[in-house]
């Protein structure tokens, strides 16, 4: 195999392990609160700011303000939530999602106020390396580890402890819940705050990658949001998987074409499998 | 609907009394956003929620203008090109939609995508587009302005206010036919619909065409009377989620509703750019989230369903309240 | 640590529609109660109502000491107060074992998870060999075992169980039918509501008969069994 076509395919894994995360803490959310946070990219972005601010300005080692970020953006989710979605559980999904349509608006605008609409960059890189005839990026390869290690983490939160296995089982029958001793306020409490976390985690995977800046948002948040359906909507492992291929579609494009026109042949990927599967690339 | 037409009469004659140019510029605005509105909420109310209408005003817009630029085909023709191609486009992706019960947030996201991509496309094809810097249609010389559809305020205010008239005239006309009652079936239980023999995807597509041709028709219209063309504020997510914002804020199930909404997003981001002026950017979409997050919880059903709410518990009080099932 | 479940002059329903008019009911300790009678005539609705998933419009409703008109449903398992819900409910992607580990959900049960999962695993063997099995795969008389089991968990004083022989198999309905006797023999009180009521007849102390959302008669089983109005209803009798 040609080695450039190669390297675009590392990439291309390397690039859907980032998009996992924020697909994960969206399927999170969406599976037990069944509400889709349309301010998830924005959230992200938010920690992005949080970890360039602690960093260069406050002058924070670098390990300290993304432990810092995680939390933060934990909070952001709780308090989305608890300001924004419970006084909407009842209402039409168009009216949950537009309110956090609303929210996207609103962080984008604070950050604009705050940190003005300049590109600002955490100036950290880290060397890249050559495995055999291709050279990987020492950034997206650390990235990618610790998404997959942030994966493994809520994997092994939602197999083995009591909340997680109350998560996977609201996905699926909320209104039951009560009978097994679960209050379900409580437990799309603990959701919105660890999609928070994902978020957060997101944020210090991307931000290492990406100048960040008000509206950095929207050039992945649509991604991600087609990640979700493609993998199924609350499904967490077909969004895993989707935002593999996503990656993948996204960087061998860019190979044959500009980055735009890969994001085009991703997004139409997208509409078709839709209309193929239209319950989600790997729904039962 | 009585109130209508006096109100469209009342309307044209503004431009003779010779009113300041910032009021009929905002008027032109406020009118094309409510069409867009208008459109979007033909959909939105019988539940085909669309996060891509953007994408409608940008087929439509940029059609218009690469046409004029081009090959000086004039907007007077163009505009009805482009506003078919756009409603061909909206069929498009409407036809596998609906045909494979895409509904939902399912369909809402797969509009997503479809306006991401238009907008991508816009910037990815910048040598005729110009990309994200956005393009300007080629201008003429005064004496030929007519021919070309460049004139002053006053003109594009009976283009704006004829838009609006179509708008609503389509809204009415659904509204009376047999199509309305098939929608709101399906819109309640697409499967019991389709039992009764109604038939979904046609119905369906019949809303969509209609829905689209309306947004197409107000980007074309925005374009031309801005003289400027820009991915952001023609296609993608965001001009998507204000035009939702503008038929929701109003009331969707009304059909001043949307225009009631346009009033108020278009009022609201004047005071606001007012308010803020350049010194705090960001205070206006800041103001204007929190307000989208109130509307939601508040006035879920806009303004106007706010006040037909009142009248009609006025006039039976006994009746069951609005919205109940 | 035995207590009556006490309802009387219960209202309820959904919205405008009301299903339950004064509905009177007594369990006491370490008995089994049926309630019968035909289609909506709100007996599920009664054992909602029960478990808190709907409020009560008017009367009052308490087990012991407890007043069950206020207290939130999902604390109800740490009262005691287990509920098999209509069409069991398991949840069909996780294993039986997490079933039962979300069974044992509220804070005072997760401390006896191995010892509750070992008694239900004794009384069910079936479940300890499908442990590692999806929910959903199992056929209907295991899954209405693993309901109870699930329900088990919460070690309740008072078992509800919402028609376990709906939609499952005459021999099945019979297995089902030893299995609450069986729990009824462990010394746990029974509130059963079903439509199959010469089989459930079999097996209760007492049953109330519901029709359009009103008690219509009560008694022992034996005494309803004889009852001609009763056995020309429901019994198919002569």
């Amino acid at each position: 195999m040609d080695s450039f076509l190669l390297e675009a395919l590392v990439n291309g894994i390397l690039l859907g392990g980032v998009f996992a995360l924020p697909a994960l803490g969206l399927n999170l959310v969406f599976g037990v609160v069944d509400v889709v946070w349309l301010c998830y990219a924005e959230l992200v972005m938010v920690g992005m700011y949080a970890v360039w601010f602690l960093y260069t300005q406050a002058g924070w080692p670098l390990w300290v303000a993304f432990a810092a970020c995680l939390p933060v953006v934990s909070v952001l989710g709780l308090l989305l939530h608890l300001l924004v979605v419970r006084p909407l559980l009842a209402a039409p999904p168009i009216n949950q999602v537009l309110a956090t349509g609303g929210v996207l608006f609103l962080l984008q605008g604070a950050m604009t106020l705050i940190f003005r609409t300049d590109f600002r960059s955490l100036g950290v890189d880290m060397p890249p390396m050559e495995v055999g005839e291709i050279f990987v990026s020492g950034t997206k390869l650390a990235a990618f580890c610790a998404a997959l290690v942030g994966a493994a983490l809520l994997w092994a939160f939602l197999k083995f402890t009591y909340v997680g296995t109350a998560i996977r089982a609201i996905a699926r029958d909320r209104e039951v819940m009560p009978l097994m001793g679960v209050d379900p306020q409580r437990i799309y409490l603990i959701a919105s705050a660890v999609g928070g976390a994902l978020a957060g985690l997101a944020a210090c995977l991307l931000v290492v990658q990406l100048d960040v800046h008000p509206f950095v948002g929207l050039s992945f948040g649509p991604i991600t949001f087609m990640i979700c359906v493609m993998g199924g909507l609350g499904n967490m492992l077909g969004g895993f998987l989707a935002a593999f291929i996503m990656g993948i579609i996204v960087s061998v494009g860019g190979f044959w074409g500009t980055t735009e026109f890969s994001y085009v042949v991703a997004f139409g990927f997208f509409i078709v499998t839709i209309f193929a599967r239209p319950r989600g690339l790997f729904a039962r | 609907m009585r109130y209508v037409i006096p109100l469209l009469l009342a309307l044209a004659c503004i431009p003779l009394l010779s009113p300041p140019d910032y009021f009929l510029h905002l008027g032109v605005t406020v009118l094309l956003t409510a069409v867009a509105g208008t459109g979007w909420a033909m959909m939105g109310r019988y539940g085909l929620v669309s996060f891509g209408h953007g994408a409608f005003l940008g087929i439509g817009a940029y059609t218009m203008a690469l046409l004029w630029n081009m090959a000086g085909l004039t907007p007077w023709v163009g505009i009805p090109i482009a506003v078919i191609l756009a409603a061909l486009a909206g069929v498009l992706l409407g036809y596998p939609c609906f045909r494979l019960k895409v509904v939902g947030h399912y369909f809402a996201l797969v509009t997503l995508a479809a306006g991401e991509i238009v907008r991508i496309l816009i910037v990815a094809l910048r040598d005729h587009t110009g990309g994200s810097l956005g393009m300007t249609p080629d201008r003429v010389p005064p004496d030929q302005g007519l021919l070309a559809m460049q004139f002053d305020k006053s003109g594009f205010w009976w283009l704006a206010l004829l838009a609006w008239a179509i708008g609503l005239l389509a809204w009415w006309l659904l509204d009376r036919s047999m199509a309305s009652k098939a929608l709101a079936a399906i819109s309640e239980d697409e499967e019991a619909a389709a039992s009764i023999g109604i038939r979904v995807t046609r119905e369906k597509l019949r809303v969509t065409l209609i829905s689209t041709a309306l947004a197409a028709l107000a980007g074309t219209l925005m374009a031309q009377y801005r003289m400027y063309l820009n991915p952001e504020s023609l296609a993608g997510l965001g001009i998507s989620l204000q035009i939702v914002f503008g038929a929701i804020a109003g009331g969707m199930y009304a059909p001043l509703g949307p225009t009631v909404g346009a009033i108020i997003t278009i009022g609201l981001e004047e005071v606001l750019r007012i308010a803020f002026g350049t010194e705090f950017t960001g205070g206006a979409p800041l103001i204007y989230g929190i307000l989208l997050v109130l509307f939601m919880i508040y006035l879920p059903r806009g303004i106007v369903g706010i006040v037909e709410r009142k009248r009609r518990s006025a006039a039976a009080p006994l009746g069951l309240p609005v919205g109940a099932k | 640590m035995s207590a009556t479940l006490e309802l009387s002059g219960i209202h309820a329903g959904y919205g405008d529609f009301q299903a339950l008019f004064g509905i009177g009911l007594r369990v006491e300790p370490g008995e089994a109660v049926g309630v019968v009678g035909p289609n909506g005539a709100g007996k599920t609705t009664l054992l909602r109502v029960i478990s808190g998933l709907i409020r009560p419009t008017a009367g009052s409703l308490r087990f012991g000491e407890q007043d069950l008109a206020t207290t939130p449903a999902h604390l109800l398992p740490s009262l005691g107060i287990a509920h098999v819900p209509e069409n069991r409910r398991l949840f069909p992607h996780l294993t039986v074992e997490e079933n039962l580990k979300v069974g044992a959900f509220s804070p005072a049960a997760r401390a006896h998870f191995a010892e509750r999962r070992d008694r239900v695993y004794d009384l069910f063997p079936r479940m300890k060999q499908r442990r590692h099995q999806l929910a959903g795969t199992m056929s209907g008389g295991e899954q209405q075992m693993c309901a109870i089991g699930r329900a088990l968990m919460c070690a309740p004083r008072i078992l509800l169980l919402d028609e376990p022989s709906a939609g499952l198999a005459p021999i099945v309905v019979k297995q089902v039918f030893d299995l609450v006797r069986r729990i009824r023999e462990e010394g746990l009180t029974v509130l059963i509501v079903e439509q199959n009521v010469a089989q459930v007849l079999r097996v209760v102390d007492r049953a109330y008969v519901l029709e359009t959302g009103r008690v219509a008669a009560e008694g022992r089983s034996a005494d309803l069994v004889a009852d001609p109005a009763i056995r020309r209803s429901y019994l198919g009798g002569h």
